[in-house]
């Protein structure tokens, strides 16, 4: 499992192209490519277990989950877990707020990265290497020391309480990250086709929308599920900012799961996973642009 | 993204546009030219500054006042304290303790992540594909999981009555864990806070790593092992000098990561940590929103950000220096 463990098994694999014959380098070779896909295959089962283990204890009857004896296999399964979830009460208006919050904010948030990328990736300018790495700053600094000076901000502005202070700090929060983002792809769309626009009478931001902009529309999608997923999931400006049960986005419903008295489990892996199916699904989408992220130039050397 | 983008023509374009009017509208649309960047970076960047450096500002402020309850509810100007907040906070024993076990847990967590993580894109590497593609499922499912669900599994797990940890530690293990309270014992306790932290962080750092090591020369690796290079000697001399950048790149993120380490901890405790569980975060929350003690908050946080500012500055460097902004 460790790095370790993999280096210990390697020696056999290059020892075997030494002096011993083809037939038992070949055999060699097989041992340890078991053993890799064991270690592999153990690897699989402790990073799936923690999912597997979700999805199962919310379709399991609950006198399953309620019982001394847990079976790591369930001998029904039901929906019964996904109902009571679903009787809490505030889901509905739950879904309701995070929508939107979380939709106003990333359109919001989308406008803005948009045409600041544009900027930063098609002309050169004085301050735009300053811009770039306020951009980069920001995202460094930890949100939770940011929270305090924004509670009273808010509460100043009359914020509290109110969807739109939940907004605007969604919005600028995943700001840096989508107009990075998008100046990846932008700088990747050649500026020729825009000049040639131009030629034909097109004024600047003209050629930029209508020619650039619809190339772009795969990184703009993907920018906005990343800025989806990242407001989708944010639990702690919501809970102290919002105060209403009927205000609640769908995150801090579900803390509120656990403050009864005694946990239903059941109910909350039912909802967490009915919270985390849509982050699943769009993640899945941008996975690709994920791996690729903060350090891909240095992948590349 | 890419960070291999060309250095791509920019700016020349504007001045074509105005090639034909006379002289004076020439000057004009250049200028409208220049000033056109800004304009278009304008709004994101006053949005930056007003939910970023505005509330960075206001906690260098505060930390020198005295906000509470009261200035909070009257809007009354709050007092100014000068260095008081620093003095009590620094003075206060539970601070270092709350420091010192950010720290460790912030070391233990990026060692462990960063261990397991370069394992499995090691194993990754040498394992066939069905495996392989079985794991980066696994991985990615992992990787996907909104922090808030993967603290309630979590928390699940440990259940003292019904927790699967138990009855596996009991079943199947032979250690009597029936009932076992994992969180009487903080050290316990960050043991299992430990694991969501690292469930969560590993598939980034392994696909990441994986990634990096895929740019590693096959024959590089193979013509070092005939030289009589061992296993020890390769990863040193040849696969290293390739992963290190991006190795250091993902543990200077962890760091920073693991350090501000907040939800995992609070969500595990039920939106109340006792004071064992504090770390910086929570510490500095509580005194602000527990305790309303808004200073004294924001004072904390401070002293957070100046103890990571040296490790965000070693990032940017790093960043700067394979031409990430360029």
């Amino acid at each position: 499992m460790s790095a370790s463990t993999s280096q210990a098994l390697r020696p056999d694999t290059e020892r075997g192209t030494g002096p011993a014959t083809p037939q038992v380098l070949r055999q060699d070779r097989k041992k340890n490519r078991l053993v890799y896909n064991i270690v592999g295959l153990a690897v699989f089962v402790l990073m799936a277990f923690p999912v597997y283990w979700l999805i199962i204890s919310a379709l399991r009857p609950n006198h399953e989950i309620r019982s001394y004896d847990q079976t790591l296999w369930p001998s029904s399964l039901t929906l019964d877990n996904f109902q009571r979830a679903i009787d809490q009460p505030n889901f509905g208006t739950a879904i309701q707020s995070s929508l939107i919050v979380c939709g106003v904010a990333v359109i919001g948030g989308m406008l803005l990265a948009t045409i600041a990328a544009f900027a930063i990736g098609r002309f050169r300018f004085r301050g735009r290497k300053f811009f770039m790495i306020v951009l980069l700053v920001v995202q460094l600094l930890p949100p939770t020391a940011m929270l305090i000076p924004i509670y009273i901000q808010l509460n100043d502005l009359g914020g509290l309480n109110e969807y739109w202070g939940v907004i605007v700090i969604y919005l600028v929060s995943t700001l840096p990250f989508a107009t990075w983002m998008i100046r990846g792809f932008i700088v990747n769309i050649p500026p020729e086709l825009e000049e040639s626009a131009m030629v034909d009478g097109c004024s600047r931001m003209g050629a930029f929308w209508r020619v650039t902009f619809p190339l772009l529309a795969p990184g703009l999608a993907a920018a906005a599920i990343f800025s989806l997923i990242t407001a989708w999931n944010e639990y702690l400006l919501a809970y102290v900012v919002l105060q209403d049960n009927d205000k609640y986005t769908l995150n801090v419903w579900l803390m509120n799961f656990t403050t009864s008295r005694g946990i239903d489990y059941g109910a909350l892996m039912a909802a967490s996973t009915l919270i985390a199916i849509p982050v699943v699904a769009f993640f899945l989408l941008v996975q690709k642009y994920m791996a690729t992220g903060l350090t891909s130039g240095a992948v590349k050397g | 993204m890419k960070a291999a983008d060309p250095p791509v023509a920019v700016a020349r374009v504007p001045e074509r546009s105005g090639s034909q009017p006379p002289a004076g509208g020439q000057r004009k649309r250049r200028k409208a030219g220049a000033l056109l960047p800004y304009l278009l970076i304008a709004p994101a960047f006053v949005a930056i500054a007003a939910v970023f450096v505005w509330p960075l500002i206001k906690t260098i402020l505060m930390s020198f006042q005295d906000v509470g309850r009261r200035e909070l509810w009257t809007g009354e100007a709050a007092p100014w304290v000068g260095f008081e907040q620093f003095t009590n906070i620094l003075g206060d024993g539970e601070f270092w303790a709350v420091v010192w076990r950010t720290v460790i847990f912030m070391v233990a967590c990026v060692v462990a992540t960063m261990g397991i993580g370069l394992g499995i894109s090691m194993l990754m590497q040498r394992m066939d594909t069905w495996v392989r593609l079985l794991l980066t499922a696994a991985l990615v499912a992992a990787w996907s999981m909104p922090l808030l669900v993967a603290t309630s599994i979590f928390r699940w797990f440990a259940d003292s009555d019904y927790g699967v940890l138990n009855m596996v530690l009991t079943k199947y293990l032979g250690i009597d864990a029936q009932g076992h309270n994992w969180f009487l014992d903080p050290k316990q306790g960050f043991l299992i806070i430990g694991a969501v932290v690292v469930w969560g962080a590993i598939p980034f750092v392994a696909v990441t790593l994986y990634a990096a090591l895929t740019q590693v020369p096959r024959e590089l690796e193979e013509a070092a092992a005939l030289d009589g290079a061992g296993v020890a000697g390769v990863f040193r001399y040849v696969t290293w000098p390739v992963i290190k950048p991006v190795f250091q790149m993902v543990a200077t993120l962890s760091v920073l990561w693991d350090f501000n380490i907040f939800g995992q901890i609070f969500l595990i405790r039920g939106n109340k940590p006792e004071p064992e569980y504090s770390v910086l975060g929570i510490y500095s929350f509580e005194k602000a929103f527990e305790s309303n003690s808004f200073s004294q908050g924001a004072a904390i946080s401070l002293i957070t950000v100046l103890l990571l500012s040296g490790v965000a500055v070693y990032y940017l460097r790093q960043l700067l220096k394979i031409g990430e902004v360029e």
